[in-house]
């Protein structure tokens, strides 16, 4: 077992795939020898060349055609959109090319890619480097929709979406890059569509993704010193979703939070929230909350942006919401 | 504007690709000509009878013919090798059929049948046929020439020697996806071809309105180091040799090339559309100039026989009516292939 950043823990899930299989590239802007403006790459070229780590232009829709037609004649790419705010100059490619054409074709081309993503807040960025845009994805018929939370994981969730064979986008919160975390020795592979449990109490689930875990689990520990014991659901990946996980949580706690750092309207969690009012309705003792991040941009300043993602404090209050 | 390598009417195949800067290429072999132009009337009998299956309202939703244009996608595909890589547009049938898919599964798609291309799942715009390397027709204008590149990035990384070849229209050529794909094709010296069809209008507007240069393509080459082809699209043996220059540079491991075919489409833009805002003048002049008469003169002229001509026409003919016919007998798809292959596992499900 190893310390490692969750940085690290991204360079060192690519080199995994990469050793274990040749057909796995890695390719998009600064990802050979700079190892990435985030660093999260760095060691990758060193280690397998520039035959299978390729630096491009700022050209995103040339680097995810690339890697589309590259998975649709025999590689497994791994691209890299630098922050996922550029998704939006290269969406066509992501929702009308990756994700129909194994439909469109009736089955016949498969896509096996990961599209890698610098995502969230918390860095100052202001509006336009800063979006949690997992709902956009999500949205989308025919991607898959991972975002870790914790260094373990991001080493075996991105080794579970390099061997799947379906497009996988993989959303790294740019503000976990420096957190630490217990990384075993070895080969780690993980399993998409898999929430974890990642603290027990019997009074309120709480569902969080990514960067909103650690404030959920701290916002548990406040509301442990008033007797509240909440559940706290590390969800994972969102596509696919992992429904049983938290219907079963919500059935014995009776309340649903869930904690999202997209702005309001039609976050990921108005989906879980939808799901549990219908299939779950008579287990709940209480309104169904949402926090979320205001319906704004996000402010650049750090004392604007840090009053608008969820806080601990606003965790704390939903949970205390839905137990009225 | 930079010189072009003009091999507009200059008649034989020998000059077509003058100037490519390879050794030009001699004549095709007799047999590869006239299997052009049977690939040229069976796209011609083809389109015609689409058109006449949707005005009947057999084929639904929107088709958009390749009528006029055949000689770009025979000449091509004659000069293709089975393993390299075809990406096409919407305006896809003869592409599809060029590189061997059946005439009836095409037709049935259209259909919107069981029997279609896709079992109906994509229609007219995103025919696809992985067994003959049609890696897929594009709807959004742009998109496949970046994913042209991943295939030929895919080809050189596996060492196979596979070029893709990927058809566009003019209009094509002011989308930024045009740029950053012929950027990364050169940067990245990939085995790929860029067919820009020609045919001098977008949807109801002429290209020249709206482009900084005379050529569309060819006048973009320079930009990327590339020397600029423009080519008689209406004359098979020009695009065939054109083909053959490109895909040997390709294959060489000398990088893209950027070629330009004019050529003319007969019918409007899709559907219904009778193309009544093109000049009668310019529409009448590229119809006499036909590909296909013309062709078949030339190949009268080398000697090929009058009833082997007949026979290739009449072959045709009757490959249509089959191939419409099984379309048409075909039943709808099956209503569980709406929730069907969305994920490699079959199905549709986003939840466990
Ligand atoms: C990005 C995008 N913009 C607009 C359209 C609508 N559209 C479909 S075909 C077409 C004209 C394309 O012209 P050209 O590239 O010359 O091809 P042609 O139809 O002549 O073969 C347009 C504007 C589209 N499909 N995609």
């Amino acid at each position: 077992m190893a310390e490692m950043t969750y940085r690290d823990a991204v360079a060192r899930g690519i080199a995994q795939e990469m050793e274990r299989d040749p057909s796995v590239v890695l390719v998009g802007e600064d990802v050979g020898s700079a190892g990435g403006v985030f660093k999260a790459t760095v060691g990758v070229f060193d280690r397998f060349g520039p035959d299978r780590v390729v630096d491009t232009p700022i050209s995103e829709q040339a680097i995810l055609g690339a890697a589309m037609g590259a998975a649709m004649t025999g590689l497994r790419p791994i691209a890299e959109i630098m922050f996922s705010d550029f998704f939006a100059v290269c969406w066509d490619i992501v929702a009308n090319e990756i994700a129909k054409t194994r439909y469109m074709t009736n089955g016949q081309v498969s896509l096996p890619l990961v599209i890698r993503s610098a995502n969230g807040g918390g860095a100052r960025f202001g509006a336009q480097h800063s979006q949690s845009v997992e709902n956009w994805a999500m949205a989308i018929p025919g991607l898959k929709v991972v975002a870790p939370s914790t260094p373990r994981d991001v080493v075996g969730l991105l080794a579970a979406a390099v061997r799947d064979p379906d497009p996988v986008l993989f959303f790294e919160q740019k503000s976990l890059y420096p957190a630490k975390g217990d990384v075993p020795e070895g080969e780690i592979v993980d399993e998409l569509g898999t929430a974890v449990v990642r603290r027990h109490g019997k009074d309120a689930t709480v569902v969080a993704l990514a960067a909103m875990v650690p404030r959920a689990l701290e916002a548990a520990d406040r509301l442990a010193g008033e007797g509240v014991e909440v559940t706290v659901i590390d969800l994972r990946s969102l596509v696919p979703l992992d429904v049983t996980t938290v219907a079963t949580s919500v059935t014995e706690t009776g309340h649903l939070v869930t904690v999202e750092e997209n702005p309001r309207l039609c976050g990921w969690g108005a989906e879980v929230a939808s799901i549990v009012a219908e299939e779950r309705l008579f287990d709940l003792d209480g309104p169904i909350v949402r926090v979320t991040t205001p319906h704004v941009p996000l402010p650049a300043a750090d004392a604007l942006e840090d009053a608008a993602m969820p806080t601990v404090a606003r965790i704390v209050e939903g949970v205390r919401r839905s137990l009225q | 504007m930079t010189e072009l390598q003009d091999q507009r009417g200059r008649g034989g195949p020998a000059s077509a690709a003058r100037g490519i800067g390879t050794a030009p290429v001699g004549a095709a072999p007799i047999e590869v000509r006239t299997s052009i132009y049977k690939m040229m009337v069976e796209m011609r009998d083809f389109e015609k009878r689409a058109y006449d299956l949707f005005l009947q309202g057999l084929v639904k939703g929107t088709s958009h013919l390749g009528l006029g244009q055949e000689a770009v996608a025979a000449g091509f595909a004659a000069a293709m090798r089975p393993s390299d890589y075809t990406f096409a547009t919407y305006r896809g049938h003869n592409h599809t059929l060029a590189r061997g898919a059946p005439m009836a599964a095409v037709m049935a798609e259209l259909m919107g049948r069981q029997a279609g291309l896709m079992a109906g799942k994509g229609g007219s715009m995103h025919l696809t046929s992985v067994a003959h390397r049609m890696m897929g027709s594009y709807a959004i204008v742009g998109a496949h020439l970046t994913i042209a590149n991943g295939a030929a990035w895919s080809a050189k990384l596996r060492g196979t020697g596979e070029v893709a070849v990927c058809f566009f229209g003019d209009g094509t050529t002011n989308i930024g996806a045009f740029h950053e794909a012929l950027n990364l094709a050169a940067i990245w010296k990939l085995p790929v071809v860029f067919v820009c069809e020609n045919n001098r209008w977008m949807e109801y507007t002429p290209i020249s309105s709206v482009t900084a240069v005379a050529h569309p393509a060819a006048d973009r080459a320079r930009s990327y180091g590339l020397d600029p082809v423009l080519v008689d699209g209406n004359d098979a043996d020009a695009t065939y040799a054109a083909a053959s220059v490109a895909l040997e540079r390709a294959r060489a491991g000398a990088g893209p090339t950027l070629v330009e075919a004019e050529t003319y489409r007969h019918g409007g833009h899709s559907r219904a559309d009778p193309g009544k805002y093109r000049p009668e003048a310019e529409v009448q002049a590229w119809l006499a100039r036909d590909p296909i008469p013309l062709y078949r003169a030339r190949l009268a002229e080398s000697g090929v026989d009058e009833s082997v001509l007949r026979r290739i026409e009449e072959a045709a003919q009757s490959a249509v009516d089959a191939a419409s016919a099984e379309a048409a007998a075909s039943p709808p798809p099956d209503f569980s292939l709406v929730e069907a292959d969305v994920w490699a596992d079959g199905g549709s499900s986003w939840r466990r």
